[in-house]
């Protein structure tokens, strides 16, 4: 749905700016090849990182590690799942629900959700590529705290769930 | 050799994905599937966001995205970059091409930490699969608890970057 909208915009943009001006259209293209082929390394590293990781922590690996563990070590370990892992949330919202009828607390599942979407670890390298170190290490490690917290507090509201 | 060098990474993990199929065939082969899967994945995203990105880069005019989302632009200018984010339905690597070029046209640092903050984590089409799953208690609070979250972090993280290093990130954006 998401690929469907982006090549249909992209196709009428395309020409709608061919009709208007060839010349710049052509510009266009070469710098979209441009940023492409200079950040292909970073993209291809991080697809290798991502095969690598989900293999080691795929949906079962995930629910025994966070379905067991409990307490501030829960969290803990609940939020690194998370933050090194990279899944949809078409798959993660699913399994989170599941672990959670499945009789796991709260807090670490909205630990798991909140960091899987803040931190990305895997996808360090592109970001660093982008941002230079010091920032993509300060947004992700700010993120990472942050994710805890959020799933702090909304372990102590009574209408979550 | 340049080349090689830009490659380095691509090469280590290939070779310890061969590797790890050695060792551990059936590991070894869920590894290549899965980046095989992600990579048509990538492959369909990427060239209508670069293309879309490239047409953005010679039509829109810097001071029109300057007086948007620039320095100066207040809470317009954040509003546009959080609901440019939580409009957004790809995954976080997609959002980063999106942010260069945002500095590119010159909009301020700040709105593109609370765009990719709202990127990653306040997705607007997620937001209805997110709430049947978990249901409307979880989404909405963690959607609420995440806007300040995430202006906050945007913040921070750029009051640890001084007005040299946030030149440079401008710079590095231009030459990418």
């Amino acid at each position: 749905m998401f690929t469907f909208f982006l090549y249909s915009t992209a196709i009428s943009f395309l020409v709608y700016s061919f009709y208007k001006d060839k010349k710049k259209t052509k510009q266009a293209l070469k710098k979209g090849y441009k940023s492409f082929t200079n950040i292909l390394p970073e993209f291809l590293t991080v697809l290798l990182l991502i095969g690598l990781v989900l293999s080691l922590l795929n949906p079962q690996n995930i629910s025994k590690l966070i379905g067991s563990s409990s307490g501030i070590l829960g969290i803990l370990i609940a939020s690194i799942v998370g933050a090194i892992t990279l899944i949809p949330g078409f798959i993660a919202f699913p399994l989170a629900k599941a672990l959670l009828d499945y009789g796991a607390a709260l807090v670490p599942i909205a630990a798991f959700v909140s960091s899987l979407m803040m931190v990305g670890v895997v996808t360090i390298p592109l970001e660093i590529k982008y941002f230079g170190k010091k920032l993509t290490y300060t947004r992700n490690g700010l993120a990472f705290v942050f994710s805890i917290l959020i799933a702090l507090l909304m372990g102590v509201m009574p209408w979550v769930v | 050799m340049g080349s090689i060098r830009r490659y380095k990474w691509v090469i280590l993990l290939g070779f310890l994905l061969l590797i790890s199929y050695i060792i551990k065939p059936d590991f070894g082969l869920k590894a290549v599937n899965l980046t095989w899967y992600n990579f048509k994945q990538m492959l369909s995203v990427l060239p209508p966001i670069f293309i879309i990105l490239g047409l953005l880069d010679v039509w829109v005019p810097k001071e029109t995205m300057i007086r948007l989302m620039g320095k100066g632009s207040g809470l317009r200018g954040g509003t546009l970059a959080f609901l440019m984010g939580a409009a957004a339905a790809g995954p976080l690597y997609a959002a980063f091409p999106v942010a260069q070029m945002l500095l590119i046209k010159e909009a301020s640092l700040i709105n593109i930490f609370i765009f990719i903050g709202a990127w990653s984590t306040t997705k607007i089409p997620m937001f209805l699969f997110e709430t049947s799953a978990l249901g409307m208690g979880f989404s909405l609070s963690r959607l609420l608890l995440n806007i300040p979250i995430i202006i906050i972090i945007a913040i921070l993280t750029l009051k640890i970057c001084s007005p040299r290093e946030q030149l440079a990130i401008y710079e590095n954006a231009k030459n990418l």
